[in-house]
């Protein structure tokens, strides 16, 4: 495992400039993901690093070396992409043990055996070692082509939205064990994805990234309570962030040059009150969390529901803003 | 518009049961999901009731007519699949007015629904740019548009969203339910994902294996599940089970976990020994350091304005949802403590329900 360090990346495809000025540094043990929608760059910035495409500028190092001209091969990462790649005439087990079966690596039978059951117990395939790579379900050849990148110790683990082919519930699921499985063996791992929730759950930082440019590094808990411009704060948090004009609610204090103040769920004070300035529109039942969908002037407001305060479609509240954020014209955050 | 009834309702192909027997009623401008894993039969109900399948036996009642045997094009539904197919070569306006013209509806009545529809949808000032320029979003409303414009009796949509990526799905689901509030057209909406379900429907019909396992309000159907399937289905993350063996009597108030003592709703049926589970919501769980019930912290998972922690009990990992100002370590020892009025009792080999007061209340 090593450090990975990103220092100035500049990637053009004909007209289309995929990376601009990319700086990032990701350290040894770290989990860093990349948020961002599909063409924003993330997925580029994986190849680059695997080797697969060649920077027009910037250099990236691996372990504190320059790596920037290496080919794929000795660069020491490895990958896992969106679709599982098995090969399909080996057994789950054969799937596993062959990266560490090249040549190069001299690794004694015994050797091999141990990490390959190692791994398959992590990613939970144990029970299947001796199937066919054919006879699986997706979760399982998915389980697989993860614990094939996970049989090896590169300095760096990239993986391109390895979960997003699966159904919901195994995502869930995976989304856990993966975490669990990268402090367990202390890997390195730089991992891209459109999904808010893997990012918000799995990164120890998360990168936000748009047309090429990564705008903000952080924690999770950075990212979505100080998040730098109106761009980043409406990536991250479900519902999405209420953006309003500087002077629609009490109790803000805006700094001068406010233009908009963004304002999620912990942002605001609810009392059900009859000379209110907003009403209830409707509450969207999901279950374990209720969005109240509040009619504020001509604007709409989304929060969550207070599981203890009761509410009901067309009762009058008052609402009131606790410490919102505060964006000027050009969206860059205030104060 | 028009209400939807279905009585007894069977199909078959060849020795495979697609739907077994089902009867439900959707009321005039209703939204029903019907929501399932795939191959339950939920797309063959929809087919059926649209006519491009025919049941093996049973009946489709349409406003009170028996339209059981009358052939597709004579039901009066419009059926809406992916939302994107849209006419390339012509405009916004021609696509929406499509389905009126082959209708032989004189020009100026489909100007003026055309035109109506459009701004019911908020795409009226585009009706006379191209398609092929359209942004994802105006696709699917002009597609919306062309399902909507002939005022059909019902709609009837098979997984519409499910090809969109995750934010841009977030968006539709609410203008469709919008545009739901505002036509009020009687709808029956298919899908595998529980969150469209729960945030659409005012109405759910669980399927499992052709089989309607529950049928009911989106909050009936998550706050009293009729069975672990449903539980484990809707909810993420779904509803936590802890197994343990007992027997059950009317009027017991508690039930014995771990040699704990834990408060659940009135049991209201009388049950021999078996293998039981209590099901919880993650939401119905807190933290309390008093609490004999201790577990240990498998992993957490931060949301923003809450956060979901994974406890590892001696029944097996259960998940609980709480604010996020608490940060959690890997492997410390926790208390739980329960919201008694919530919890759900299951018979795990059948996997139903047991009766109790949880069931009973409005």
């Amino acid at each position: 495992m090593a450090d990975v360090v990103l220092k100035g990346l500049n990637k053009r495809f004909g007209d289309t400039q995929a990376l601009a000025d990319l700086d990032l540094s990701i350290r040894d043990g770290e989990f860093v993901v990349l948020l961002g929608p599909t063409g924003a760059g993330k997925t580029t910035t994986l190849r680059l690093i695997a080797g697969l495409e060649r920077p027009d500028s910037g250099r990236i190092e691996i372990g504190s070396r320059n790596v920037t001209s290496e080919a794929p091969a000795d660069r020491d990462v490895a990958f896992v992409f969106q679709q599982y790649s098995l090969y399909p005439h080996m057994t789950v087990y054969d799937n596993l043990a062959f990266p560490l079966r090249a040549p190069v690596r001299k690794l004694s039978s015994e050797e091999i055996d141990r990490r390959v059951r190692e791994i398959a117990r992590m990613v939970r395939i144990d029970h299947k070692l001796e199937n066919r790579s054919t006879r699986l379900s997706g979760g399982e050849m998915q389980r697989v082509a993860i614990g094939r990148a996970l049989v090896r110790r590169p300095a760096i683990y990239l993986m391109d939205e390895p979960l997003s082919s699966l159904d919901a519930k195994l995502r869930a699921e995976l989304r856990l064990e993966l975490k669990r499985i990268q402090k367990e063996l202390g890997s390195t791992l730089l991992y891209v994805t459109h999904d808010q929730v893997e990012a918000m759950t799995m990164a120890d930082r998360i990168g936000i990234v748009a047309g090429g440019r990564l705008l903000q590094v952080g924690t999770p808990r950075e990212i979505y309570g100080n998040p730098a411009s109106l761009h980043v704060a409406a990536r991250l948090g479900q519902p999405h962030i209420n953006l309003l004009p500087a002077d629609l609610l009490p109790g803000a204090n805006p700094p001068p040059g406010t233009k908009t103040i963004g304002a999620r769920t912990e942002h605001l004070d609810i009392i059900v009150d009859a000379n209110a300035n907003s009403k209830v529109d409707w509450i969207e039942h999901l279950g374990d969390q209720n969005h109240l969908h509040i009619q504020v002037h001509d604007h709409k407001l989304v929060t969550l529901a207070d599981p203890h305060l009761t509410i009901r479609p067309g009762d009058r509240i008052s609402l009131t803003l606790r410490d919102p954020l505060y964006f000027d014209a050009s969206g860059q955050r205030l104060g | 518009m028009a209400d939807i009834r279905i009585e007894n309702l069977r199909k078959q192909f060849g020795s495979f049961v697609a739907v077994q027997d089902s009867t439900f009623h959707v009321q005039d401008g209703e939204f029903l999901a019907l929501l399932g894993p795939s191959g339950c039969g939920k797309t063959t109900t929809l087919r059926m009731i649209a006519g491009l399948e025919l049941p093996t036996s049973g009946k489709i009642h349409l406003a009170n007519e028996d339209v059981t045997f009358n052939r597709a094009s004579a039901r009066d539904i419009a059926f809406v699949f992916q939302l994107f197919a849209l006419y390339p070569h012509m405009n916004v306006r021609k696509n929406i007015g499509f389905p009126l013209l082959s209708q032989g509806m004189p020009k100026r009545e489909i100007r003026q629904r055309v035109e109506e529809t459009a701004r019911l949808l908020q795409i009226d000032h585009i009706l006379d740019r191209s398609v092929s320029g359209l942004a994802g979003g105006d696709r699917q409303r002009v597609a919306l548009g062309r399902a909507i414009v002939r005022r059909p009796k019902c709609f009837l949509m098979d997984e519409p969203l499910g090809t969109l990526d995750a934010e841009f799905r977030e968006v539709m689901v609410h203008e469709l339910r919008e545009l739901h509030n505002r036509i009020h057209a009687t709808t029956v909406y298919v899908t595998h994902d529980q969150h469209e379900a729960m945030a659409m429907a005012d109405k759910i019909a669980v399927m499992n294996h052709g089989v309607i396992e529950q049928f009911g309000t989106p909050q009936e159907i998550y706050s009293k599940p009729a069975s672990m399937y449903v539980a484990d289905f809707i909810g993420s993350p779904p509803m936590n089970f802890m197994r343990f063996t007992s027997g059950l009597r009317t009027g017991a108030r508690s039930i014995s976990l771990q040699g704990v003592d834990v408060s659940v709703p009135e049991v209201h049926q009388d049950l021999a020994e078996a293998e039981l589970a209590l099901g919880i919501r993650p939401e119905h769980i807190r933290f309390s350091d008093a609490s004999p019930l201790r577990g240990a912290v498998y992993g957490s998972e931060y949301l923003g304005t809450n956060q979901v922690v994974a406890i590892e009990t001696s029944s097996g990992v259960i998940k609980a949802r709480v604010p996020a100002n608490r940060n959690f370590r890997i492997g410390e020892t926790v208390g739980l403590e329960f919201n008694p009025a919530k919890l759900a009792l299951f018979e795990c080999k059948s996997g139903r329900a047991i009766a109790s007061a949880l069931y009973s209340e409005a």
